[in-house]
């Protein structure tokens, strides 16, 4: 079959006649591969280009179980929890890409930092008391021998939701599902507050809501480090590339009513370095996307949207990245150390930063009035028309304050239902989610890692259950509308 | 009658544990058969607690250094099963801690040589007043034991080690009847958790002094008496954070912004 295939390729003319000369799409060309053959033989021998011993230590493995696209503290949290969960030591290897080290335009570093129960679904309040706990207890969590213990400057100064008189009413619903939940928040009446908070013009306020444990802000930073630094002492690669390109592979099948399904699966993904063209395909079991704001764009690389809308193949990853400005101000005579954060029902709110008369804080803008994410570039006349207003409206002593700093970071905003998006896609079967939770990421990520760890291990959740969280819900069109956004 | 006394100082008695090894651990099991546990809570603090690095070491439990414990260290990483024993005593810490109490209208009790007197058990109907816990090693979770008592009216938690800004974030649940706090020289208290004491609202004495890990006791102070009006605050000296010299006499710390 060959010879004949090579003699009839050998001889001109004859090429295109005879049963089995070509096949379809590829042509035998003979004096090209001798001569590449040739050029290899010339460069293994002494004096050559090829060199056995090439050094890849800076690019990733090429084989490993778990792939996290995404080294923010998402990604981290559920890099520690499957190495914490998993059941002999050293059972699964796990690779954390990260494209900038320097952090610099993550969500997790730029957050303001703050972790409430204050939520409206019931799983988002269980996410956040499971997180309090754990950073509490993060020195018992995140301990790594010989080194400093964790401090995360914690402030337990609790959060406070005003409401106006059309909010009230849910407020108050809001509340006491939280408490049934186990948070422990309080009600106050705009008379308490004037008394409480002496600083603060009541006007326009029907009923707040109050945490009195459990809720505050904390230095996110200090939590990125220590989780990477626990993770690499528990074995987790890192690696400082950027993926392009998902290898995969498809399965037609069909299910019990007789539907035609493509399940996908994933099994490479191929990791490029910085700075070069050079890029390692890493062998792979399983991927989790925790990008982040760029989620949506990773979802894409591996086939998730690319199909006829309206159809589960064609429902794209609903996240989007967003950019939020965070503004610090000095107030000489701003409220003091027991102010909490105060979110206003204008949707701006701020909070006491440090003991030297210092405030952060920020509103998020309307749907129309977005600004374009394509850079972290701050706009100051925002916070001039949209943000000072509503603050100086709510506490007086706001009227005369200098905006020291500003900076802008990105929600990786749901624009589904404003709520994560965890576990696994319907279709592409080793793709796992743990992103979209557009603003209140950072104060729920051990729990989310937790829970997506446990997906990937046993196949269900089994602390906390987030299916109200699953990819399906896209298609299905069940929202879990969560109501407190800040 | 028995039972009860040892609940109450049994507990003393693990504490030295904490995690940090194995041995003591051991030795301690006779002790608490011996009702002078209570004793064994002041001099293992001051141990190997020196400093707020000594004290996460006591906390973490692998950062021990003795060479005793590589050989549990490796057998917990190998084994689940070492490794859940050591977990499940390091949570034993129940730390109750009514190492002085004073009940209403009656002398403060103390433990005798055979811990603390059978009274006790007849008076556990009447409300405490106030709670002396210097010193002891009372954590997030052994506090439970004292927001239960909603008559308390002074509250002394001075150099406990593992009281820190989580734990003060609790006391408001004493707003009601807490009239005297005193934290003097612990460790892990920050101006962070003294945020949070403006819940209590009946406080008349505070005592905030020799705490290391306030960043600023000057401001701290000037802060925490704005904060809580009708109390009088002791603390750090207003001019402790002022330097010498005349020309930097001016410059009072309140008027620097602390960096954030």
């Amino acid at each position: 079959m060959i010879r004949r295939a090579l003699r009839l390729g050998l001889g001109p003319g004859l090429l295109g006649r005879g049963l089995g000369a070509h096949r379809e799409g590829s042509t035998l060309d003979w004096h090209g591969k001798v001569s590449e053959i040739k050029k290899k033989i010339q460069s293994v021998l002494p004096g050559g280009a090829w060199s056995p011993l090439c050094d890849t230590s800076h690019l990733p493995p090429e084989h490993s179980d778990v792939v996290i696209v995404g080294g923010g503290v998402l990604g981290l949290s559920v890099a520690y929890w499957l190495k914490r969960l998993e059941k002999r030591q050293g059972a699964i290897r796990v690779l954390v890409v990260e494209r900038d080290h320097t952090y610099s335009q993550a969500s997790t570093v730029l957050s303001v930092g703050g972790i409430r129960q204050q939520f409206s679904l019931p799983e988002n309040i269980q996410l956040s008391l499971f997180s309090v706990e754990f950073l509490r207890n993060i020195n018992e969590y995140l301990a790594v021998v010989d080194d400093p213990p964790l401090d995360l400057q914690f402030n337990p100064s609790g959060y406070l939701f005003l409401a106006s008189e059309e909010g009230a009413t849910i407020m108050e619903n809001n509340v006491k599902v939280q408490r049934q939940q186990g948070a422990k928040v309080c009600l106050m009446s705009p008379e308490q507050l004037r008394k409480k908070f002496p600083w603060m013009n009541t006007e326009g306020v029907a009923l707040a809501s109050y945490g009195l444990e459990n809720e505050g802000w904390f230095d996110p930073w200090c939590l990125l480090q220590g989780l990477r630094r626990k993770v690499q002492s528990m074995g987790v690669l890192f690696c400082h590339g950027e993926v392009t390109r998902f290898v995969s592979s498809s399965n037609h099948m069909e299910t019990a009513i007789g539907e035609k399904v493509t399940l996908k699966r994933i099994h490479e993904v191929h990791v490029k370095v910085d700075h070069s063209q050079e890029y390692q395909p890493v062998e792979c079991s399983i991927v989790v996307n925790a990008a982040g704001a760029w989620s949506g764009r990773i979802a894409e690389l591996a086939g998730i949207g690319k199909g006829p809308s309206g159809t589960l193949q064609g429902t794209k990853l609903p996240v989007e990245p967003r950019k939020r400005y965070v503004y610090l101000w000095h107030c000489p005579q701003g409220p003091g150390l027991e102010a909490p954060l105060v979110a206003d029902p204008s949707g701006a709110y701020f909070r006491r930063e440090g003991l030297g008369n210092n405030y952060l804080g920020g509103c998020s803008p309307a749907e129309e009035e977005e600004p374009d994410p394509g850079n972290l570039e701050v706009d100051h006349d925002f916070f001039q028309e949209k943000v000072w207003p509503h603050l100086a409206q709510r506490v007086p002593a706001f009227e005369t304050l200098k905006v020291r700093r500003a900076w802008a970071g990105y929600y990786d905003y749901n624009t589904f239902d404003q709520n994560g998006v965890v576990g696994p896609h319907p279709l592409v079967v080793n793709m796992y989610f743990a992103t979209g939770f557009s603003g209140h990421g950072l104060q729920q990520a051990p729990a989310v890692g937790r829970a997506v760890a446990e997906v990937m291990l046993e196949g269900h959740f089994q602390t906390i259950n987030l299916s109200p969280f699953l990819f399906s819900r896209f298609y299905l069109g069940e929202k879990a509308q969560e109501h407190c956004i800040i | 009658m028995k039972q009860s006394v040892k609940q109450s100082d049994g507990t003393g008695s693990v504490s030295p544990t904490l995690g940090r090894s194995w041995e003591p651990l051991r030795g301690t099991g006779g002790s608490q058969k011996d009702k002078n546990s209570l004793r064994l809570v002041a001099p293992v603090w001051n141990r190997g607690t020196s400093g707020i690095r000594g004290l996460s070491r006591s906390v973490d439990p692998e950062g021990s250094q003795r060479k005793g414990r590589t050989l549990l260290q490796f057998l917990a990483d190998h084994f689940y099963d070492v490794e859940a024993v050591r977990e499940y005593l390091l949570q034993k810490q129940v730390l109750k801690v009514l190492r002085k109490n004073r009940f209403q209208d009656k002398e403060w009790m103390r433990p005798n040589g055979r811990g603390l007197s059978g009274e006790l058990w007849k008076l556990r109907e009447v409300p405490i007043e106030a709670v002396d816990a210097s010193g002891c090693a009372i954590t997030y979770q052994g506090l439970d034991n004292l927001l239960a008592l909603q008559e308390l009216q002074s509250l002394s938690l001075q150099c406990c080690p593992h009281v820190d800004d989580w734990c003060l974030s609790r006391l408001y649940q004493l707003a009601n009847s807490l009239r005297e706090l005193s934290l003097a020289g612990c460790p892990c208290i920050s101006e962070r958790g003294l945020a949070c004491l403006h819940h209590l609202q009946n406080l008349r004495r505070l005592d905030i002094s020799h705490l290391p890990a306030v960043s600023n006791p000057g401001l701290t102070q000037i802060l925490v008496e704005e904060m809580l009006p009708n109390c009088e605050v002791l603390g750090a000296d207003w001019a402790q954070g002022l330097k010498l010299g005349p020309e930097e006499q001016s410059h009072d710390t309140a008027s620097s912004p602390i960096p954030a």
